[in-house]
């Protein structure tokens, strides 16, 4: 019994290995994709991003991890002689850093209200909320479009801005991490006649901090690699975040490309390596639609 | 008499703090969401945007007889059908797996989970390597005498960005159904292995059953990000995709282009019915199947 308790766990292992290798692979081999020259990357998957100008080109595709020769000439062309990436890092850095701290400033408002009074009309509110969270793009980019073209904001990083920071999700999970905060705090607060607002900042927000940085995590990386709502509502290709940018890349800057995918992934897996057990927890309190 | 009027004025007075905290993001939600959605039903009522008539249901019946919509939402359809059981049932598996005694557990979660963070745009330069005609993934069933496969290009694109669509999403998946699992009671896991259940029948009898309402929450979730699928396929393929990538979005967004208002509207208004319809569906099914566990 416990023999076959060891093979099946030693199977468990080997079976996490394969799936932990694939999980990463991708991610791995773009980075050290990044990492070689653009003329070993020509001859690499010339057969592939098909170029006109010369050069070796190899007759397959040769896949590989290490780079022949470690350079970071890729790099350098992105970040510092063609300006045309780091303008559209700069595009992706100024859309979502404010739909991140307005949203979660806004929706941390609305939580407490919801956290903090019941009513059949709040209640019927908080479920039209998550009805919202849930629409597809494909219903709420027409109203985006719609608002954005009376109001004048269209081509204009406003449009994707400002809906943006009224989405409904973070109201929705701080809501629920809101409500497991003891209420007897908040009662003890109003006994020693604290106001509402000093309630708000004083006791409740100090409490969920930790939610407040795993929402802010959750709501970075779904506008870090925001593609729907940029190609609708911005026309201009140079007003265009790099996740948009990326993928028209020309054939002969594949290695630049390379480069410049793991400039972008930089800021997000930063932010996992240093907040995983605050986004872990996010995402587990997101678990359920009901309550 | 006074009292109780003094109690309604609190009433009173809380409900206006709390709509004074509540006022922001209801009147940000009510300005970009719900007051444009209102526009976007009566436009898909009407037969122009200057003319003003009431048509009903003309614009439905067009978008109906639409071949561009019918191929988009049967592909969109097709997908989710295909992703959504994957993404559900793969990460329980996935879950499950953490869930023994393994070394390395907080490192395979952290491996599963990473694929999150990565900005699709990305990763999609490797998926062309992988996958192109010239592939790497080619090259490999070639050298077992297989033929290869043009997997871009014809009606095996759809697994390429299942792939995709997979090694992006599992590992949220996994982490929610974690979090369930630890939120079954031990007490009761514990007597079945006194009981001497078997692991088949500890899963089916009482994890599953603890587990419908995160099953219902991940197959919504998924749901919702299958349709987001197109991000997927337009960094891959860019705006003219294989015909059966064509998706509900790339609809939408050649809609946008030519601003038929009335269509987009009419679109819009059915994904809203049908997503409404889809989750109401699932949340009788769930409560059917959890009503004997308390929790």
């Amino acid at each position: 019994m416990k023999k076959k308790r060891l093979f099946g766990r030693g199977a468990m292992f080997v079976l996490c290995l394969v799936f932990a290798v694939l999980f990463l692979l991708p991610t791995v081999l773009t980075i050290t994709n990044s990492f070689m020259s653009e003329a070993e990357i020509k001859s690499n998957y010339g057969m592939i991003f098909s170029t006109t100008t010369g050069g070796y080109v190899s007759k397959t595709v040769n896949l590989k991890f290490i780079p022949d020769k470690v350079t970071l000439s890729q790099y350098i062309t992105g970040l510092i002689k063609s300006p045309d990436y780091l303008l559209k890092l700069w595009n992706s850095i100024l859309l979502v850093v404010p739909i991140v701290i307005f949203q979660v400033a806004v929706a941390s408002v609305a939580a407490y209200s919801f956290t903090r009074w019941r009513g059949r009309i709040r209640s019927g509110i908080f479920f039209f909320y998550v009805i919202l969270m849930l629409m597809p793009y494909q219903v709420t980019l027409v109203s985006n479009y719609l608002v954005s073209e009376w109001l004048g904001l269209l081509n204009k990083p406003w449009a994707i801005i400002l809906p943006g920071i009224f989405a409904p999700f973070s109201v929705f999970l701080l809501t629920k991490f809101m409500r497991r905060i003891p209420y007897s705090l908040i009662e003890a607060a109003k006994v020693d006649g604290a106001g509402e607002w000093e309630i708000f900042t004083k006791i409740c927000l100090p409490q969920c901090r930790s939610a407040l940085y795993s929402i802010a995590i959750l709501v970075f990386i779904d506008y870090w690699n925001m593609v729907e709502q940029p190609l609708i509502l911005l026309q201009d290709m140079d007003k265009q975040p790099l996740s948009v940018f990326l993928s028209s890349v020309n054939a002969g800057e594949i290695g630049l490309a390379f480069a410049m995918a793991t400039v972008y992934m930089i800021p997000s897996l930063l932010l996992f390596l240093h907040g995983e057990e605050y986004l872990v927890e996010g995402i587990a309190n997101s678990g359920s639609v009901k309550g | 008499m006074d009292r109780r009027k003094e109690k309604q004025k609190i009433k009173r007075r809380d409900f206006l703090t709390s709509l004074c905290f509540l006022s922001p993001s209801l009147l940000g939600v009510g300005l970009f969401f719900i007051l444009p959605f209102g526009v976007v039903v009566y436009y898909s009522m009407i037969d122009g945007v200057t003319s003003k008539n009431f048509v009903f249901l003309d614009n439905f019946k067009r978008l109906f007889q639409n071949s561009a919509f019918k191929m988009a939402a049967g592909n969109t359809l097709k997908f989710s059908a295909m992703a959504v059981p994957l993404a559900v049932v793969l990460a329980i598996v996935l879950a499950l797996m953490l869930e023994c005694r393994i070394p390395g557990k907080s490192q395979f979660r952290t491996f599963f989970l990473s694929p999150m963070m990565v900005p699709v745009a990305s990763v999609v330069l490797i998926w062309q390597v992988l996958f192109n005609y010239n592939g790497t993934v080619n090259e490999f069933i070639m050298l077992f005498g297989a033929q290869r496969v043009d997997w871009l290009q014809s009606e095996h694109s759809m697994v390429v960005v299942l792939l995709l669509f997979l090694w992006k999403n599992l590992g949220y998946n996994m982490i929610l159904f974690m979090a369930g699992l630890a939120n079954i009671p031990k007490e009761l896991l514990e007597v079945a292995d006194v009981e001497g259940a078997s692991e088949l029948y500890k899963f089916f009898a009482i994890k599953l059953r603890y587990l419908s309402p995160t099953v219902l929450f991940v197959t919504i979730l998924s749901l919702i990000n299958s349709f987001k699928v197109f991000r997927e396929v337009y960094l891959l393929t860019g705006d003219y995709p294989y015909e059966s990538l064509y998706m509900l979005q790339h609809f939408m967004n050649n809609t946008f282009r030519s601003l038929d208002y009335q269509k987009l509207s009419a679109a819009a208004v059915v994904m809203a019915i049908v997503m409404v319809v889809l989750i109401a569906l699932l949340f009788k099914v769930e409560d059917w199947f959890g009503k004997d566990v308390e929790g």
